[in-house]
Order: C-alpha cells, then sequence, then structure tokens
C-alpha cells in the first residue's frame, strides 16, 4: 500500500526545479506502554502547573521567558516570537553538493523519501546526476513553520532527505579527551586484532530482529492470564585487568576450537 | 492520557542512561552509557499569568492528584481501559543478559552501515575498575575502521547498536531494525522511468557547479540565534525582565540552579577535565553552546588544548 505524503516541496538546484513529495523513510516499531498511576493503575495525563501551588494552569494563559540569569526572565510576547519563525515558503533549496562521508553519520536525524510530485523526467534525471556525480545535496527547507537543514542523496535510484542535526547539538568527537592510563602491551593489541578479524564480516540488517518485543508481549499475556512471569537476574562477569591477555587467548582458542569443529 | 515516555520524567541526558557491560570474546568492559546528543534549541520557561514559573507535570486522569516518577507504572493496553502494569524488574527480566551486556560477536567495515540505519549517539565511558580493556577494544576497532554490532535492551526496549571508537572514545551508536526502515516500494514511489541523456547533463552542470566543501555554518540553529538576539536587546533595553523566583528543584537536571554541562560530566567521567568543567549557569551554558560550535571548523583543537588531563592511576 502506498503510504501518504507528508510535505509537498519544489527542490531548487541552481536554475533547475524538481518538485517533490515527501515520505517517511523510517517507523517507529516500539511496544507502546501507558503510563498509569501506581497506586489506582488509572492513566496518567500531562498538565501545566504552577510550580509553586501546583494548581493547574491553562496552555493560553501561559506565557513563554527566556532565563537569562538565574531567576531573571526575558518575557516573550506570542507576536514576538511568531515573527521569529522563519518565512513559509515551498522550496528545498540545495545550496552545495559535498563529497560521501563529508557529512557524518552523527549530523543524520531521520530519512525521508522524495516522490516525484508531477515531473518524472526531471525527478530522475537529478537521481542520475546525483549517482553519476557521486555527490550528496546540503537542502535547507521550512516544514510547519520549522527550518530544516538536510543531505540530499540518490538511494536505490530514487532521492532521498536525511534531516540534520544543529551544530550545538553534537557533542564534537575532539572536545573530550579520551581515558587514560599505562601503555596497551603489544601482545594485547596484537591478540585484540585476531579476535575482532576473527569475528569479522558484512553488515545484514536482516539478520537482526526486535526480539525483546515478542517477549515482552509474551509477558504481557503471561500476567493478563493471571499467571506470575519468572524473574530471572544476570549477573556479568567482572574482569580484573591481568586477566585481560588471558581472556583474550582463551576467546582465541575458542575461536579457533569452533573453526576447526 | 500520556503514552510513553518515561524518559520524560528522566534527567535530560546529564545522568547515565544505562550501566552494563560490552563483550567481545571473552574479554568484558565494564561501561555507563551518556547522551552524545544536547537537545535541540533553547528551551523557554513557561511563565503563568501572576509571573510565577508553571512545570508540565504528569498527573493522575481519574483523581487529578500531582505524580512524581516514583508514582508511575508502566502498563500495557489488552483491551480499550484495562492494563496489565508491568515492572522495570519483570521488563529487564524478559532478557536479563541483554539487558546487562552489549555482547559484540560481530565486527563490520563501518562504511558497511547505511547511514539511514543511524538512529540515536550515546558516549560510553568506563564503567569503574579499570579502563584498559575500554582502551583496547577502542584502539583495534579504530585502527581497522570497524564497528561492533549488537542488540541489547535498555529501557524496555531492544536496540540495534553499533560501538563505534572516535579519538579513542567508544560510542554506541543505536541503529534501526530492518523492519523500521521502509524501502521505496513500500512507500509505493513509481518505477524509475528513462531520462534524455541531455536532461540529465543539465543537472550535472548545476551539481559540478555548486560543488563546494562542507561548511558546518549551515547548520546553526538560526532560529535560536533570532531568539537571543531578541532577548540581547530586550534586556539592553531593561523590557520585560521579571525576577521569578528561585526554583527549588530545576526539573531538567535535579541538580538545582547550578547546571552543569553535559560536556563537562563526560569529561569527568572520562576522568579528565575541561574547561567547561566548573559548573555555569544555564543561560550562560545554552548561550556558549551555539557560539563554541560556530568556531568549532576553525579551531578545532583549541579545547583540546586548554585542558591538562587528570592523569589516572
Amino acid at each position: 500500500m502506498a503510504a501518504r505524503a507528508i510535505w509537498k516541496g519544489v527542490i531548487k538546484i541552481g536554475t533547475l526545479s524538481v518538485p517533490v513529495k515527501l515520505y517517511s523513510a523510517v517507523q517507529d516499531r516500539k511496544v507502546h506502554f501507558r503510563l498509569l498511576h501506581k497506586t489506582d493503575h488509572e492513566p496518567v495525563k500531562q498538565q501545566l502547573v504552577a510550580a509553586d501551588t501546583g494548581d493547574a494552569v491553562e496552555y493560553a494563559q501561559v506565557r513563554k521567558a527566556y532565563p537569562i540569569t538565574r531567576g531573571r526572565l526575558v518575557m516573550l510576547e506570542g507576536e514576538e516570537l511568531e515573527k521569529l519563525q522563519p518565512a513559509d515558503s515551498r522550496d528545498v533549496e540545495i545550496s552545495r553538493f559535498v563529497d560521501p562521508g563529508e557529512i557524518d553519520h552523527r549530523w543524520y536525524e531521520r530519512a525521508y523519501y522524495l516522490g516525484p510530485d508531477g515531473n518524472v523526467k526531471a525527478y530522475f534525471a537529478a537521481v542520475a546526476a546525483l549517482e553519476h556525480k557521486q555527490k550528496e545535496g546540503v537542502a535547507r527547507w521550512v516544514m510547519r513553520d520549522k527550518s530544516y537543514v538536510g543531505a540530499l542523496r540518490a538511494d536505490r535510484g530514487y532521492l532521498m532527505l536525511i534531516t540534520l542535526r544543529h551544530a550545538d547539538e553534537i557533542i564534537a568527537a575532539d572536545a573530550l579527551k579520551a581515558p587514560g592510563g599505562r601503555a596497551l602491551e603489544a601482545r594485547e593489541l596484537q591478540m585484540a586484532e585476531q579476535l575482532l578479524a576473527a569475528l569479522h564480516g558484512k553488515f545484514e540488517p536482516s539478520q537482526f530482529r526486535d526480539e525483546y518485543r515478542d517477549r515482552v508481549l509474551e509477558l504481557v499475556e503471561t500476567k493478563a492470564a493471571g499467571r506470575k512471569p519468572k524473574v530471572v537476574a544476570f549477573r556479568p562477569k567482572k574482569q580484573k585487568e591481568d586477566q585481560l591477555a588471558d581472556a583474550l587467548e582463551a576467546s582465541l582458542s575458542g575461536i579457533k576450537r569452533k573453526a576447526r569443529g | 492520557m500520556a503514552e510513553e515516555d518515561l524518559e520524560d520524567l528522566q534527567p535530560s541526558g546529564l545522568r547515565s542512561f544505562w550501566t552494563g557491560t560490552i563483550t567481545f570474546g571473552l574479554v568484558t568492559v565494564p561501561v555507563a552509557l551518556y547522551a552524545a546528543t544536547r537537545p535541540r534549541g533553547i528551551a523557554l520557561k513557561m511563565i503563568a499569568p501572576d509571573e510565577s514559573p508553571v512545570q508540565r507535570r504528569y498527573v493522575c486522569s481519574k483523581d487529578g492528584e500531582l505524580l512524581d516518577a516514583d508514582d508511575i507504572v508502566r502498563g500495557y493496553e489488552i483491551e480499550k481501559g484495562k492494563f496489565v502494569v508491568v515492572s522495570d524488574d519483570e521488563l529487564e527480566a524478559v532478557e536479563p543478559r541483554k539487558s546487562r551486556e552489549i555482547d559484540l560477536r560481530l565486527f563490520v567495515d563501518r562504511d558497511d552501515i547505511d547511514p539511514m540505519y543511524y538512529d540515536k549517539a550515546y558516549f560510553l565511558v568506563p564503567g569503574g575498575g579499570t579502563n584498559k580493556a575500554y582502551r583496547l577494544l577502542a584502539e583495534v576497532m579504530e585502527k581497522k575502521n570497524q564497528a561492533g554490532i549488537a542488540t541489547f535492551v535498555m529501557r524496555a526496549k531492544e536496540y540495534l547498536v553499533a560501538i563505534i571508537a572516535e579519538n579513542g572514545i567508544l560510542r554506541a551508536e543505536t541503529l534501526r531494525f530492518e523492519d523500521e526502515v521502509r524501502k521505496p516500494g513500500d512507500v509505493g514511489l513509481p518505477e524509475p522511468a528513462k531520462v534524455p541523456p541531455a536532461d540529465v547533463k543539465k543537472f550535472e552542470a548545476q551539481i559540478a557547479r555548486h560543488a563546494k566543501k562542507l561548511d558546518l555554518h549551515e547548520l546553526i540553529d538560526d532560529y535560536s540565534e533570532r531568539l537571543e538576539k531578541l532577548v540581547a536587546q530586550k534586556e539592553k533595553k531593561k523590557e520585560d525582565i521579571v525576577r521569578a523566583p528561585e526554583e527549588s528543584s530545576d526539573e531538567d537536571e535535579g541538580g538545582g540552579a547550578e547546571v552543569v554541562d553535559l560536556l563537562a560530566v563526560l569529561s569527568r567521567s572520562l576522568g579528565g577535565t575541561t574547561a567547561g568543567r566548573k559548573p555555569a549557569k544555564r543561560a550562560a551554558s545554552k548561550k556558549k553552546a551555539p557560539a563554541a560550535a560556530k568556531r568549532k571548523p576553525a579551531k578545532k583543537t583549541a579545547a583540546k588544548r586548554k585542558t591538562p588531563a587528570k592523569k589516572r592511576a
């Protein structure tokens, strides 16, 4: 069944335009729980309350404020905030094209497929050109009063737009210092490399399934039938520093044994 | 009625989300998991007409009682209005091992992972005792440009995860399961159409003309910048400034008014210090973040140089 488009826009690449429809490329499959009040098992709801008295406050009456220093706030009127919103537009402006990998995957947030909205030729011409040139576009657009930055890519013969996180959301990899200590021993490094090589393979997403989901539903059924679920605790082993080399050695010989047998 | 998430009730990323063990072969690496991304944008305070602060709280839908995290349990709706309550212990016992262990049985080339699979990033810090196994795993994975793959359970959900090393620090990057990622056919995209080469050439020419290096300035949150500018103007003119009573506890961090930046928390957990270690006031730390990010492309190692590492024994 075809999915519903969540937005329509026009990609602008220099002087060229490609009208597109936007579809979510990912979907959440999590088991959904409700939050309940512990004592009476009634569902909870969210409410705005005055912090000091606990009295309910209507949303319409709430004003927004920006904290400048502790205890000092600048009040912001709804009108002022509205003026800060980006201007409404259908354009997805591509500002530049970069090499794949230049945008670290940590910037990627959520993927959307783009489908042609009318001009099918322009759409597939753009796909072919991105594939030939091996480039990724940096896109900017406004959707539901919010501005987005995204990566425009060719994906399996179609256009994909992945929204990117903002600069201040990501903690730079070099802003933190790696944990230090005595230098690692060459022998341990070598054994660890061998272990990695022995466990090396291809990434096949289809090999992994969310089995936990099924188990949680089983748990719910068990409890619904009035049976008591089994509760087992797991205690991970602790390893001392001087046991590291032994653990590596034992892992390697274990893998070799398995390969032989 | 509120659906999940209990995450709403938890401090925003400044505490460890999960502690457990990474294993590869028979080697165990105790770790604690922290958020690797800051929340988006600026959190504005909500103020009641009488200028007192407003909070978002959970209340019981029946009697309106104000609830804390301790007063709330998870329930699964088996039929309308009928719930089976499940406790955290029960949810953990469903997969006791996966709830405490990330067992890396597969290492893959990092380029093998389609970027659309990546979901959220977390930093892993050594979880007590020795950090030797941690450093060993980080060093070999980084050298080989490989990621360790596993599934594990955190907060009542199973995650597919890639363990990645960068600059000697391990990260857990959750990946979407295959059934959470749609294929073009699932969305109903049309069959590819044949296009005249001349049309493709036109696009290629535009791509070539606009080919440039990535500029992280493009990722600046311009809405937050406009907001800060407006606030600065109003502050200068002493317009609409109110004094709010001190909040006894900050709902976000649970650490009172002195707020510590995520970066400082992480640095301390990794056994080092940074310039940001001193507790900063909320407004100051919020303001600093975008500016620091702006400078980043130019001065990549500035933060590093300022921070003499505390030697670990």
